[in-house]
């Protein structure tokens, strides 16, 4: 028995996990008891290891976790940069490296884990490190000064950390992973790519399915040879590879090990020597090891429960993991991999944003079991609970992936727990904030603050004053949500959306909405069934309603170019149904004053003669105006006409978030007014200027240059990466002006998209394009080849040849326009003109 | 006086929420099928616009209400009682509606 009247307690190890063990010793009353010695290897007090990378940005102090450097507790002495050599389970006492000897009662290891070290060649060369502690981190700087690439051998959670601060360093820097993806214990393949992408948007490379064979370089470290791929550059070398427990002090006192390392602790992390406890990644209980703080906590926590004789124990750990790498959200949890038998999934992706979030649901539906979320881990505070409470889903679970809908409730119970670092319920954070006081919620990973936000945020605002960004009456969704809603139910109809996600019968707001969502996802004609009553006049008739409920009929006319034929045949038709004619800014022919019942027999003459619908009614590309270039002008230096006839073709019937107009100039005199459209393009000796993002209106804007002196086909894949990248991320009404604005980092984020293919989303939006182009049909033509169409172009019902006797015309200037009252208020004398002798 | 009714069209005619316009004793009425089965039939005139095309109009529900929004500047108006919804002063007149032996009929016309 020990001689003291009180008893000693000695922790090895001074890292987060051993820190928590004496900070709950402390709170809890263990020291009232007992005398703490904590024998620390580092020369610094426990530190924030997993928020190291931010090293070099804030410093040492700023990750310490003991600021002050000792404990306020005299009973806990701290010994620092210390190792501590042997103890003796017989003896009970500790054997330090400087020759001290601590005598026991209780002993406690939170010696933590190792980083592994592939046994390569060259693993050892100058140039290699690890990424651990402070010191390592001091060491890759001091390496990077001198050079200018460098690699991480490990694409998990800590070599992306690794790889982050090489970069920061200034360092080329690839990442090598054996796996066939990043981080492959958290997430899937699909997360994996996404993330993929978010790391080489940052310029960095990324290899997987990489096997480092060995580090090359004689005599330090100058790059990685790969096994079926080319070597790679790199001056310093951090391995990532995963950590292993250390156990060797336990393993020479004779304490019982796991299988696969780590000291076998059970459920109350008592070894197999009864005074003596292992915690945190040193430790496994039930022959487990976890590599992550909250476990770590957890043990230390049920360590001192234990040593103050309570009931407290460690079962099975929440692995989830939240975080932030190379300011990509990452989070993994539950079963992630839907291991679970007859686990079904649900996946919301956006690969132009850079999101994908996966849910694992339990076979009846009705469970939460796990999932992935990359890009976007808001939801991750709120899905992390779900699945270890096991609360019931709500009715619509894809509402917990899809895209926030403003100031929706949590739905979380109280005694979900929010913070799981440190142990914080959601009626504990609510508690503390009506007594304005403290919990820890948040303070160690950081991953729950947002959640932890909302609810102080509900607690404080009473009332909660939430925006309203409600699309209508019967939906309580963005177009956004709901277009999101659409895909990921595979919804084909306005009657199962709105069953599902909305209320009443709809409107005239929401069912165009939905129309053109169905036609972004589904295709297919816009009269097509059920979704004729979905849509607004001009596209359920195909032309543009005018003032007295007649029609104006716009046929295309390519690049503004056309024969004396077709010319006559529109002046024919114009003639011969009593219509009134205009040219529009867009170098074509509007037909105004055609009755609904006489569009099919002015069409069908149109088509015949070789024109098609112009889309002068819808959200779509109208058309791509012209100057007349090198052909016929002396100043042309590229044939304008014929790229604005080959762009209009391409892209007509596209349907795009606003109207869409472009023109094409044959020289810098600009004739064609291109910079005032949503794309330009002008002619240079050396090819095309691309602008974009121009528009007249009631906000004029001029386009400006995305890229310059490009051939054809460069400017044509650009034009498609460009329009599709807009019809995809824009909102609704947007035109690709504002659109621009709205971008973080405007033009240049679209240069880097369009142009340098930043996100690495160049040959979707090109493919997404050649899908258009390919299924392209003309409306018109296909309406009247279907008796079933046509038959809605009466005036009545019942009596399909009879006038509305409400349209009446009076003439004009030699031209027919609508009679009735309404005209423009008269505002004076008219303006004298002179006239021909 | 009892007001002629006009056999219009077949019910099979009408589709769900796709309206339809009427010529009865020489005045345009706007003929509709809710999705609950009803059918209503008001005057096709929208005196907003001073246009005959409410039956081109997208037609939907405010609360419990049926309606037809005009395709020209959008007001809304109640199928049951011709109200618009937009503006209290406004209301178009409705029409006696029956459907017989899948046969759709007009009847009298009720003032606004």
């Amino acid at each position: 028995m020990s001689p003291h009247l009180r008893r000693q307690l000695v922790v090895v190890g001074h890292g987060m996990v051993g820190h928590r063990f004496v900070q709950a010793a402390v709170e809890r009353g263990l020291t009232e008891t007992h005398d703490i010695v904590v024998v620390g290897e580092e020369p610094r007090p426990a530190y924030d290891r997993v928020a190291l990378t931010s090293y070099f940005e804030v410093g040492a102090d700023a990750l310490s976790l003991l600021p002050n450097g000792s404990y306020d507790d005299p009973r806990v002495r701290l010994v620092l940069g210390t190792a501590v050599t042997s103890f003796d389970t017989a003896g009970q006492t500790v054997l330090l490296a400087d020759g001290e000897v601590l005598a026991y009662d209780e002993l406690v290891l939170a010696t933590g884990a190792t980083p592994f070290v592939p046994p390569v060649p060259g693993h050892d060369l100058p140039g290699c490190f690890v990424y651990r502690t402070i010191e390592d981190l001091e060491a890759i700087r001091d390496a990077a000064s001198t050079a200018t690439t460098g690699a991480v051998v490990g694409g998990g959670l800590l070599g992306l950390e690794a790889a982050n601060a090489l970069h920061q360093l200034g360092l080329d820097t690839q990442v090598v992973e054996m796996a066939p993806r990043l981080m492959p214990v958290q997430v899937d393949d699909a997360g994996g790519a996404t993330l993929a992408r978010h790391v080489e948007a940052l310029g960095l490379t990324v290899h997987t399915g990489a096997a480092t064979e060995r580090v090359l370089g004689r005599d330090r470290a100058a790059g990685l040879a790969l096994r079926d791929a080319d070597p790679v550059d790199a001056e310093v070398v951090v391995f990532s590879a995963g950590i292993r427990p250390r156990d060797a002090l336990a393993r020479t006192a004779g304490l019982a090990l796991a299988e696969r390392g780590g000291v076998l602790v059970d459920e109350r992390c008592r070894t197999s020597c009864a005074n003596v406890w292992a915690i945190g990644e040193c430790a496994a209980p039930a022959g487990r090891m976890y590599g992550l703080v909250a476990p770590g906590y957890a043990m230390a926590e049920v360590a001192v429960d234990a040593l103050l004789g309570g009931p407290g124990t460690f079962t099975d750990a929440d692995t989830s993991t939240k975080l932030k790498l190379l300011g990509v959200d990452v989070a993994s949890f539950g079963d992630a991999h839907a291991a679970t038998e007859g686990s079904l999934e649900l996946v919301f992706a956006d690969a132009v944003a850079g999101v994908y979030k996966k849910l694992v649901i339990s076979e009846d539906g009705r469970r939460l079991l796990g999932g992935v979320l990359v890009g976007d881990a808001t939801a991750y505070g709120v899905l992390r609970p779900m699945v270890a409470s096991g609360i019931e889903l709500p009715d619509n679970p894809e509402q917990l992936i899809l895209p926030p809908s403003g100031g929706a409730d949590l739905g979380l119970p109280d005694d979900a727990v929010v913070c799981s670092c440190n142990n914080v319920s959601k009626a504990d954070i609510v508690e503390a904030a009506g007594q304005e006081t403290d919990t820890r919620a948040g303070s160690t990973c950081g991953s729950c603050k947002p959640v932890v936000k909302k609810i102080v945020e509900d607690y404080f605002a009473a009332q909660g004053r939430a925006v309203d960004r409600s699309l209508c009456e019967h939906f309580p969704w963005t177009r956004q949500e709901l277009f999101d809603l659409v895909a990921v139910h595979g919804y084909t109809s306005f009657d199962q959306v709105v069953e599902a996600h909305g209320t009443g019968r709809g409107c005239d707001v929401c069912k165009p909405t939905l129309a053109s969502i169905l036609a972004s996802l589904i295709g297919g004609q816009v009269l097509d069934g059920a979704t004729r009553a979905l849509q607004d006049t001009n596209d359920a008739y195909l032309a543009n309603l005018q003032r007295n409920g007649t029609y104006s009929v716009v046929p295309r006319i390519p690049g503004g170019e056309i024969t004396p034929d077709k010319l006559i045949v529109i002046g024919e038709v114009a003639r011969d149904f009593g219509l009134y004619t205009k040219i529009t800014g867009g170098q074509r022919i509007d037909l105004f004053g055609a009755r609904m019942e006489e569009l099919p027999e002015i069409w069908r003459r149109l088509v015949d003669a070789g024109f098609e619908s112009g889309h002068a009614s819808g959200k779509a590309l109208r058309t791509v105006k012209s100057c007349v270039g090198s052909t016929w002008c002396r100043y042309g230096v590229q044939d304008s006409v014929g790229l604005a006839i080959d762009l209009e073709l391409r892209y007509r019937g596209l349907r795009s978030p606003h109207k869409l107009k472009g023109g094409v100039s044959g020289c810098a005199r600009e004739c064609a007014e291109a910079r005032g459209k949503d794309f330009g393009v002008i002619a240079t000796e050396q090819g095309w200027n691309l602008y974009v993002g121009g528009n007249g209106g009631a906000t004029p804007a001029h386009a400006r240059l995305l890229a310059g002196d490009l051939d054809t086909g460069t400017l044509v894949r650009y034009l498609d990466r460009f329009l599709m990248y807009y019809i995809r991320t824009a909102d609704r009404l947007q035109r690709t002006a504002p659109w621009i604005d709205s971008l973080d980092g405007g033009l240049d984020r679209v240069r880097e998209v369009v142009v340098e293919d930043a996100l690495g989303l160049g040959s979707e939006l090109e493919a997404a394009m050649a899908r258009h182009v390919e299924h392209y049909r003309d409306e018109w033509a296909d309406t009247l080849r279907d008796p079933e169409k046509l038959a809605r172009f009466v005036s009545f019902v019942n009596a399909p040849d009879t006038p509305d006797p409400h349209i009446s015309f009076r003439a004009e200037r030699d031209q027919s326009v609508p009679a009735e009252p309404g005209g423009p208020v008269a505002l004076g004398a008219s303006i004298p003109v002179g006239a021909p002798r | 006086m009892t007001p002629t009714v006009t056999v219009v069209c077949r019910l099979a005619d009408l589709e769900v929420e796709v309206g339809v316009a009427a010529l009865v004793e020489g005045e345009a009425i706007a003929i509709f099928r809710t999705h609950d089965g009803n059918i209503h039939a008001i005057s096709n005139y929208d005196p907003c616009a001073q246009a005959s095309v409410l039956s081109r109009g997208i037609v939907g529900t405010r609360g419990e209400i049926p309606f037809v929004a005009s395709p020209m500047h959008k007001q809304a108006f109640d199928l049951r009682t011709g109200q618009c919804l937009d503006d209290a002063a406004i209301r178009i007149p409705t029409y006696d509606v029956a459907v017989t032996d899948g046969l759709v009929m007009v009847g009298g016309r009720q003032e606004g």
